[in-house]
This record gives C-alpha cells, structure tokens and sequence, in this order.
C-alpha cells in the first residue's frame, strides 16, 4: 500500500526539519555547556563526526556558529571584540567571532557552546591550523591535526599514480588511529568498532542522499536554491553526519526533492536564468544577496560551496563497511581532496557541468576573510573564460564583516550582469 | 657545475658584499638567466622550505621564488584584493619573462599560496606542482610519508630535468647543503655575537644569493668571505640588540633592513628561514629520501605556517631572544598575511608575559618610504637605550 503525500505537507518539509534539528542541535549543545561538559571542535572540511559520535563527544562546528552572528547581525560586535585584543581586521572574521565567542565563555546568538576537550583539524583550510592554535593556547587541549594530501598538479586532476595514491592513503590511515587513540585518552572510553561502522552507514546515507539531491537541481525547473535553500542542508548534512537523525533527515529530503521534480515544483515560480554560485555566502546581507539575483529572475542551481563546505560530500563516496578504518581513510582522502579541488580547480568542474545543469552564468563571490576560497577567482575565471562563453559576474565583499560590504555597489553590479544575460539571450532568440 | 658568479675571488669583501647587493636587488635574475644559457634547467620553489637537494640531484638549479620589489602589471588581474604582495609579484617574474622555469613547486603554507600553483599552471606552460610538507608532523607516520612524497618530487624532477636521481646523487647534493646550512649557521654566529662586524643588510644579501645561485658556489662565497667577516676592525657600537621576526614568506625590502641597520644591532631572524630550515646535518647513512624527511620533521627551525605541536611558536621565538641575548623584538608582518598577522597576536602577548620589549609592524615589499617608520622605531629604541 503507497501513501499519497500531499504538496503541501512535503514541499518545504526539509527547510522546516533542517530549522528544527538545527534548534534541537543548539539547545543540546547548550545544555552540555551549562553542565560543565566538553564537546569536540571540529570544521566542516573533514569533521570526523563518524569517529567522534562513536565516543559521543558532542559536535561543535565554531565556522557555523561564526556565520551565525552574522546571518543575525551581530557579527561586528564579536569582530571588534577581537581586533581590540589584537588581531587584525585582515584576517578571517570565523576565527575572530570564534575567539570572541571563547572570552565570553562560549555564548553566541544561538545559546552557548561548551569548551572543547578536543579539536580535529585538517589541513584542508590552513587558518583551521591557526584557529586551534588558538584553542590550544586558551584552553590546553589535544589538537589533531589530519594531513590530507592534496591534488599536486592540477593537470592531472583525478589522476594520481597508484603508488603516491597508497603514499597518502596510508598516512591517513595512520593518523586516523592516532586520533582514534587521543579519543580514547580524552573521553576514558574504549573504541566501539562497531558504532564506528553504523555511523559510517549513516554516512553513506547521507552522502549518497547529498550527491542526489545536487543531481537532481539538473531538473528545470530547479526544485531548490543552492544559495539559501542548500545552505541549511548543508548545515544538517555537516552537523548530523554519521546519525541516524542525519541520514534519516536526508532520506527524507530526497523524497521531497523527488517529488518536486515529479510534479514540476521549482524553487521559484519563474526561473529565468540558471546560475551557479561560486565561493562563499555573503552572510551579512544574506537574504538580500539572493533577492538581488531572485528579483531578475536568477536563481543558484548549484554552488562551489556545496561541494567544499559539506567536505566533498557531494562526490557521494561510500565508505565500505566491512574495512572501516581504510575505507574511512579513502573516504576522507577522495572527499576532502575533491573539497580543495573545487576551490583551487573549480573551472575544471564548473566546465564539467555547465551543460548538465544548463548554466546561463556564473556569479564569483570573493572575499576578504577568506583567502583559500578567493585568491584564485579571478584567474580561474579568466580561464574558464577562456574556454567556455559563458557569462559571469565577480563581486567582492566578505562573509563576515558588513564594513567591506557595499550593498549598493554590488546591486548596481548585479544588474549590469542581468542585462547582459538578458541582452544575450535577445540576441540569441532573434538568431 | 655551471659558475653563474663572475670571479668575485678577486674582489675585497666590501665589493663582494656590494655585487651580492646587487644581485639581490636585480629583478632580472642574471644568475639564473645565466644558468640557463649554459643549458641549465631551473625548479623554482615557494616559501618557506623545499628541499632543494632533490632538484639538484637531478643537476637543476633550486631557486627560491621570493617575490620582489616590482609593480605587478600582468599577474595583478589574476588575484583578488586583499592580499599578500609576495603572490603577485613572484607570478609577475614568471609572466613578465624575468624568471624563466622548467618547474615550479609550492606548498600550502597558507590559504593564500596554496592556491599558487593552481593558478602558475593555469598560466605557464611547465608543470606546476605542489609538495605536500606534513601539517601533522606529529604523527608517527609523517616522516615514513613524507619520504613517499619526496620520491614523487623526485620522479617529477627526473622527468623534468631528463636526469637520473639515484641515491648518490642525492648524498652528494645533501653534502653540498649541509655544508651550505653550517656556514649560514656560523653566519648567524657572527650576527649574535659579533653583530657590529656585519650589518643587517649585508647580512640578509649573504643568505639570500644562495636561492639563486649554485649551492657550491654559495659555499665557496661563504666560505671566503666569512673570515673575512671575522677579521673585520669595526668596533662595537652602544646599539639595542634586536630580533626580527615575521620575514618567513614575504621579504622586507632591503630599504627596511637598511634603517634597521642604522638604528640597532639586528641579532637574529626569520628571514627566509626556509633557506636555514634545517638545524643540523642530515645523516649520510641509509635512505637519503628518509634522512631529508625526517630532518624535516625532527631537526628544524619554526615558522608561523607549520603547526608542531613540540614548537609551540611563542616559545620557540622566547629561546631565539635568548640564544641571541636580545633586548627587544620587531614583531613584523606583511600586510594581508594571516599567519603572519595572527602570531603577532600570540607573541606580543608572551613576549609581554616575560617583560620583553617589543615593536609591532606591517611591511610590504613594495613599499618605498621609511621615514615615519624610522621615527618610530628610533623613539621605541632610544626609549630603551636611555631607559
């Protein structure tokens, strides 16, 4: 027997579940904050939620809760907390909200976070290494970092030699038992390999759910907004990786999303002109960021961003269970990697799937608190320029910090790009 | 070997200091341009560390790619703002035709450079590669791995250079730089010791020209003009004694250095530390991949762009103000450079812990004009020498 759902029950369902997990998430984080308790400070770019949930340390994510203070309207006040005790506006405004964030003692807009009893950093973000310095020095905790070798030559994406490929798997390997071992010390816990194992299955549901639901924006028209829409499941997806609530969560999504392109719903009611959406989020103004596209008829289809800050998730890679630890190892090395491709390589796939996804353009987003993402923009899109005519827009402003926001400027900057889209699709139409 | 020099063996030492002067602050690298007329391959490499031996066993000239004092017309529309000059200008070099190379290398020490070799490839037609140096240098495993990356490096150059890298070759080249590291150490000897023999400028030309030219014959430079050095009649003067730190990547121009030199005894420093990254010699004995990667992990200097956790930063800048009997502390940065930036925070903050005196800075490499700058730094040293 199938139950009929009705559109009204399912369509928004997965931004009213996000929200909800979200509070609950928060209020929990809160609750083991206000009790003395410690939790695992992790980044969204290899959070080894898989390993940490097996010793059920709580998960805090400080990138989420920085982007926070901004989404509310807050974050200048954190920021200023921070350069009055030194640090540089010319730095990344996350760190800076987060160090504000550990002086007062873990409150933020969205309750209060506990100390950490340990951070796990990888190396896919070189300010995850200074950050937890920071932690290191405020509150004396072990600090793990995870080497994640990169791609070398970005010629050769994809390609690596199969002996340099074992080189790097094995390294991962390594320090993921060395973690697993610092977690034992810190927790006073055995290691469960079998809870490592169902939390890697929840993984899999996840990640696989994750590549679909991408996939599935290929629809015209798109059934989510990669820009707003896809920032709150990208928020589950890195909170409840490796839980039942995550992958329970995401099964669920992709019903929606499925039934979207079933019944011919799309984010918006007129989709124009199909954009994808390069770098990070300008948090500051982030509903009017997206309006500013949604009033001409753009809508973001697909994002860098979904690719490198759910970790590579979205390359969908599943973990086999029956080699856990290995099979962790590649995971994590194929899935972050592919996160540092699609920031320093992201050309390469963007060209990839302009025609799949039918790209009318690209708006690249770079940004003052975030060098890894912005340095190479410009030149990558002068590359991709190169290649393949398809139109684009280069604004710059930040993540975090409203004084290098120009809402004006950047408003005249959009519209000039609309019509040119609109010019250019005239012209095509007459041809 | 190919001499890139002219015979310098016939000049006084102020006239050898003065040409590596020059040398340094030619944007046209007439070394390296020399090298490559004599048929010579070139692997340019990116702060901080590379290990250099691996490429000049392979009979390549190692060049450290530092950026320069130069207005980066073609490379500026590559980048976004708010960034490091040192990116701009070291791609400037290779795009503009002053630097030409059969390889580049970079590693991530940043969130800003890892993205160079990204765009270098993108741009210029050899390949462009990056060397995974651990961030984990922690784990019980880093050095075993970082051995395996090594041999990558090592195909790549064989490839490149079109030579054969075997093990000899490579304990010949490790010879060469642990012969090059002691005298660079017993340089830094005469600095802390004896700083009125050499100034600051002279001091950075010394170790700079080494990235530029054969290691060979930086050693017999080195290896001439150090006694020279020592035998120098200059007296001590009644100067602060000053460590500056925060040249790891980014240079100061050598104008910067000259007003330093003017106003206090510059003892010790991080400028180009890559250069002097290892500490001590690496064995012969064995595996010379393994020996180079485990000197790396276990027997080497500090930086703000890798994390130990044996080398807590503020700690290892405490013991060189000590090793150098230091008065006082530059604490510099180049602008836009986060970890530059960031540990100005951690050691001003240590350093006002144990009651050092200190000067917080920015820098470029491009910038021309020194005079307020000298102001300050004058009134914050006269304020200790008149303490």
């Amino acid at each position: 027997m199938t139950t009929k759902i009705s559109a009204e029950e399912i369509v928004g369902r997965g931004s009213r579940e996000g929200a909800a997990l979200f509070q609950d998430w928060f209020a929990s984080l809160t609750n083991t904050a206000e009790e003395g308790g410690r939790g695992a400070y992790v980044f969204v770019m290899g959070s080894f939620n898989e390993i940490l949930n097996a010793f059920d340390l709580p998960i805090v994510f400080p990138e989420i809760n920085s982007l926070q203070t901004a989404v509310r309207k807050v974050a200048h006040e954190y920021l200023s907390e921070a350069e009055d005790y030194g640090y540089s506006p010319d730095i990344c405004g996350y760190v800076k909200a987060d160090v504000s964030v550990q002086f007062s003692r873990g409150k933020h807009p969205m309750g209060r976070i506990p100390k950490p009893a340990i951070a796990i950093l990888t190396n896919a973000c070189n300010t995850y290494i200074k950050w937890a310095e920071i932690w290191e020095r405020i509150h004396q905790i072990p600090v793990v970092t995870i080497d994640v070798p990169g791609t070398r030559d970005g010629a050769e994406l994809d390609k690596q030699d199969a002996l340099d490929f074992a080189n790097d798997r094995q390294y991962v390997v390594a320090q993921i038992k060395e973690l697993i071992a610092t977690c034992e010390e810190v927790t006073g816990t055995e290691f469960d390999i079998d809870k490592l194992r169902e939390n890697m299955e929840a993984a899999n549901t996840l990640s696989t759910s994750w590549k679909r639901i991408i996939d599935l924006n290929k629809n015209r028209p798109s059934v989510f907004n990669a820009l707003t829409d896809g920032t709150v499941f990208l928020g589950v997806a890195n909170g409840f990786r490796g839980t039942k609530e995550g992958a329970d969560y995401f099964t669920r999504l992709v019903e929606e999303m499925e039934f979207k392109v079933a019944h011919g719903i799309g984010a918006v009611e007129d989709e124009q002109y199909r954009l994808a959406f390069v770098g990070v989020p300008c948090y500051p103004i982030f509903r009017r960021f997206n309006e500013m596209f949604l009033q001409r008829g753009g809508t973001f289809i697909n994002s860098t961003y979904l690719w490198f800050a759910s970790g590579g998730t979205n390359r969908g890679f599943e973990y086999e269970l029956t080699d856990p630890i290995n099979s962790l190892a590649e995971g994590v090395l194929l899935s972050v990697r592919s996160a540092m491709d699609s920031m320093f390589h992201q050309d390469r796939m963007l060209e990839e799937i302009a025609d799949d996804y039918g790209v009318d353009g690209i708006v690249y987003h770079a940004i003052k608190s975030c060098r890894t993402v912005s340095t190479g923009l410009a030149d990558a899109r002068h590359s991709l320029s190169a290649r393949r005519d398809i139109p684009s827009l280069f604004i710059e402003s930040d993540m975090m910090d409203r004084r290098v926001v120009s809402e004006a400027q950047m408003k005249n900057r959009v519209d000039a790009f609309f019509e040119g889209l609109a010019s250019r699709r005239q012209r095509a139409d007459n041809a | 070997m190919t001499a890139v020099l002219d015979d310098w063996r016939l000049e006084s030492l102020d006239e050898s200091l003065y040409a590596c002067r020059e040398l340094i602050e030619d944007t046209t690298f007439p070394t390296v341009s020399k090298w490559r007329e004599q048929g010579g391959k070139v692997a340019g490499h990116f702060q901080v560390y590379f290990p250099e031996e691996i490429a000049h066993a392979a009979g390549m000239l190692p060049v450290k790619i530092r950026g320069g004092p130069l207005d980066p017309v073609l490379a500026d529309s590559h980048f976004g703002s708010y960034l490091c000059s040192i990116l701009k200008t070291s791609l400037e070099f290779a795009m503009n035709g002053n630097l030409k190379l059969d390889l580049f290398v970079s590693h991530p020490i940043c969130d800003a450079a890892r993205n160079l070799a990204a765009i270098w490839g993108r741009n210029l037609d050899y390949p462009s590669q990056i060397l995974y140096l651990p961030q984990n240098p922690n784990s019980s495993h880093s050095a075993t791995y970082l051995s395996g990356e090594y041999g990558r490096l090592k195909r790549v150059v064989a490839r490149v250079s079109g030579a054969e890298v075997t093990d000899e070759n490579l304990r010949n080249s490790i010879n060469v730089f642990n012969e090059n590291r002691k005298l660079l150490r017993e340089l830094y000897d005469i600095k802390r010791e004896t700083p009125w023999l050499i100034d600051a400028v002279d001091a950075y030309c010394l170790v700079s020209i080494g990235g530029l030219i054969p290691r060979e014959e930086h050693n017999d430079l080195l290896k001439r003009l150090l006694p020279q050095i020592r035998q120098r009649r200059q007296k001590q003067q009644d100067r602060i004694r000053v460590v500056f730190e925060g040249g790891f990547c980014e240079q100061p121009p050598l104008d910067l250095l000259r007003m330093l030199a003017r106003t206090c005894y510059l003892v010790d420093d991080d400028l180009l530390v890559g250069l002097r990254w290892l500490t001590e010699d690496i064995p012969l004995e064995g595996d010379p991949l393994f020996n180079l990667a485990e000197s790396y992990i276990d027997r080497s200097s500090y930086s703000p762009v890798q994390h130990d956790l044996r080398k807590p930063k503020e700690a290892m800048l405490l013991k060189r103000v000590e090793k150098a009997k230091a008065d006082a502390v530059i604490v510099a940065a180049a602008k836009m450079c986060e970890p530059g930036l960031e540990e100005q925070v951690t050691y001003t903050h240590a350093l006002d812990e144990h009651g050092i005196p200190y000067f917080v800075s920015e820098f470029e490499e491009n910038m021309t004009s020194f005079d307020h700058l000298e102001l300050l730094v004058e009134t914050f040293l006269e304020n200790l020498l008149f303490a």
